[in-house]
């Protein structure tokens, strides 16, 4: 017998039943085709507005900065500030994503594409952002490299308001609907809460533990070309 | 790790004259609670979602088979491979298979318990490969060749000297003179020297927190990045996870991870928390070629529907261990299994068989805590009662213990004679300690009093006072 077959086969005899009762079973189908949300805490519910300020100040608490800009074409900009403010040099490594292809970056040192892990800086653009936590999802693809989220030290993430949502339920939903196959999901999802740290040491919290030492999010607030 | 859940009571006592031991577990006992109870302030949703969560591992659990073949057929849809590990021995093999194909050398590690269960580092080392793990607690642990002693910080028993320690000895090709007073400093060595390691490793091995039987994910959350990049730049990424992690849908696993970090370290959620679905597709620029999930049962599926069925909803948050009087006590090493506290006294002899572990189910007060923060709202003290009661029934008792607990049935069997003799006792009690209001030493019972003085009784046993009052409250 297979390892498979004897450990369903055990789970089956523990729970003290054969196998599964047709109705039981489509009932269960049916639970995962459409899949339904449980309980979802009210403070992600607000206005587009609220949900900013929430959103900023979620990301804030867990040592994240937060730039506000009124449109994508300000990016390199705020980009070129932060880098000079915080003495982080004028290279950065950015993902293959059209928005930010399309931009101006003469004043900086640029190349796109995934990092092998020696950029200092890397720009990325999320999929979504979560009030509720303040938290960014980051989906993986030929847009987004997901070396760019763990490899540079300092990571820089433009979200546009357009993609923040209250909850992550809201965001699972519009992943379902904008594929609408069963292969929804891209090969990886990373939400984002903060810098990497650790409490490994004496429980003291340390920042930069193996991911970016810093998280820096653009949040651009409308996308109009009068900005 | 070798099982040494026999010599609690020898350990326990070596823990607690361990000073530097001591003054780590001082510090768990106000951090974790304190944090927990504050982000569980913030959000007034907390103790529904616990019921929730609570209900959906039971559903799951119920439906065990069907959403494991779900799980089974998604990760093959999405182009990944499942391997089922009846147990340890099992995992192990199909893990080495898996790095001997591809020819692997070295192979980095994310923080997985199954991987601990496995004790799959020493098997990968025996075979002649080079396993190195990336969390910093587990980094440092693996340098001192010595098993966690906490699930989520496992290094917690340690101090910065042990650490700098481990480094010098670890790290002979960085200059000798270097300083490594801070904190930050011996960071900054270990993200140095692992950064290499991450990106020349053949083999990534992650866990898994969850199992997404709906697109056929594996989630795990972490701090540090370590398990992404373990994750990300090899060229073969393996999860190890155990059958009870698998939930039905992403809702369900996003109601269970709200729960998850807030009963744990009291964020609102961790720093990253990643959804893998399968290898490369043709227009990744990077990630794994191959996406290999090992599912072990290990005894698991022999506690559904038995005695220690609700242990299987445990998502491993360990506020059990946090909140526990006897583990801020003692530290996870005493246990003697890689799952410490509460939740392992009751795990440790479903996994391990009770004779191998006959202390543990008695290394509790009873004090219900442990139930009482349980984010999925396990009866741990209920279970630690029925493995004392099978360890009564099947044997392992020491003689002494069985005698006195019968001399103690003999008493409790006869009602009005036990109330007249316990009336007797605290009346004997009560005098000897008069004067102070404590008793200094017992006749015979020196473990009762020999680190702290006994507080004497007032005179009369409660239920004398409670019929004297005429069984009213007032």
């Amino acid at each position: 017998m297979s390892s498979r077959d004897y450990i369903l086969g055990r789970i089956r005899w523990s729970l003290g039943r054969g196998a599964m009762e047709r109705e039981d079973d489509l009932s269960l189908v049916e639970r995962l085709s459409q899949p339904k949300a449980n309980l979802i805490p009210k403070r992600g519910s607000g206005t587009p507005k609220q949900q900013i300020s929430l959103f900023v100040k979620m990301a804030k608490e867990v040592n994240a900065t937060v730039s506000r800009l009124k449109s994508l074409d300000g990016v390199p900009r705020a980009v070129a500030k932060y880098l000079k403010d915080n003495d982080l040099g004028t290279a950065i490594r950015i993902a293959p994503h059209p928005d930010l292809e399309n931009l101006d970056w003469s004043k900086l040192h640029t190349s796109f594409g995934p990092s092998a892990g020696d950029d200092l800086n890397g720009l990325v653009m999320a999929f979504a952002g979560v009030a509720e936590t303040g938290s960014l999802a980051l989906t993986s693809g030929a847009q987004s490299p997901t070396t760019l989220n763990f490899l540079p030290d300092n990571h820089m993430i433009v979200l546009k308001a357009d993609d923040l949502v209250g909850d992550y339920e809201a965001v699972y939903a519009r992943l379902r609907r904008e594929s609408n196959s069963g292969d929804f999901m891209p090969r990886a999802l990373n939400w984002v809460a903060g810098p990497s740290r650790t409490a490994d040491i004496e429980q003291t919290l340390l920042l930069g533990a193996h991911g970016p030492r810093k998280l820096h999010i653009l949040l651009v607030e409308s996308d109009g070309p009068e900005g | 790790m070798k099982l040494n859940a026999h010599n609690f009571k020898e350990n326990a006592k070596k823990a607690l004259k361990d000073n530097d031991l001591q003054a780590s577990l001082q510090k768990l006992g106000t951090g974790f609670p304190l944090k927990r109870l504050a982000a569980m302030e913030r959000l007034p949703e907390f103790e529904d979602l616990r019921d929730q969560a609570r209900d959906i591992k039971d559903h799951t659990l119920r439906h065990l088979d069907f959403y494991l073949e779900q799980f089974e057929s998604r990760v093959v849809e999405t182009g990944g491979k499942v391997h089922w590990a009846r147990d340890i021995k099992d995992g192990r093999k199909i893990v080495y298979e898996i790095c001997e194909a591809v020819g692997a050398k070295t192979i980095t590690k994310g923080k997985s318990m199954i991987g601990e269960e496995m004790a799959i580092n020493e098997y990968l080392e025996e075979k002649g490969l080079i396993p190195i793990e990336t969390d910093l607690g587990e980094y440092i642990i693996q340098l001192r060749n010595e098993p966690p002693s906490h699930i989520i910080a496992p290094a917690i028993h340690l101090r910065k000297s042990h650490v700098e320690e481990a480094f010098r000895k670890t790290h002979t090709e960085l200059p000798k003179d270097r300083n490594l007073d801070a904190p930050e400093d011996l960071l900054v060595e270990a993200r140095t020297m692992l950064r290499k390691k991450f990106i020349a490793a053949d083999v990534g091995i992650t866990g898994a927190n969850f199992m997404v039987a709906e697109t056929g994910s594996t989630v795990i959350v972490t701090n540090e990045g370590n398990g992404d990049l373990t994750q990300t730049l090899p060229r073969i990424h393996i999860v190890l996870c155990s059958i009870e992690k698998v939930v039905p849908t992403l809702e369900d696993c996003t109601t269970l991870l709200r729960v998850l970090a807030r009963s744990a370290t009291g964020q609102e959620q961790s720093v990253y928390t990643t959804f893998s679905t399968g290898p490369r597709g043709e227009t990744d620029p990077d990630g794994p070629d191959e996406f290999h999930v090992v599912i072990l049962d290990n005894g698991r599926s022999r506690m559904l529907g038995h005695d220690t069925h609700d242990m299987l909803r445990c998502i491993r948050c360990s506020a059990c261990i946090n909140h526990c009087p006897v583990y801020q006590s003692v530290g996870g090493h005493a246990y003697g299994s890689i799952y410490p506290g509460p939740m392992g006294s009751v795990l440790t002899p479903a996994l391990y068989g009770l004779e191998k572990s006959c202390d543990l189910p008695n290394a509790s007060t009873m004090c219900g805590k442990c139930e009482e923060v349980c984010p999925v709202r396990i009866p741990i003290p209920k279970m630690l009662r029925s493995w004392r009661k099978k360890q009564w029934e099947d044997g392992p008792v020491p003689t002494m213990q069985r005698l006195a607990m019968t001399w103690w049935a003999w008493w409790a069997l006869r009602p009005k004679l036990y109330h007249r003799v316990a009336g007797w006792k605290m009346r004997i009690m009560g005098f000897m300690g008069r004067k102070s209001g404590h008793i200094k030493a017992f006749p015979l019972k020196n473990g009762w009093t020999e680190n702290r003085d006994f507080p004497a009784p007032e005179g009369k046993t409660f239920q004398q006072r409670w019929s004297e009052k005429g069984g009213r409250r007032t």
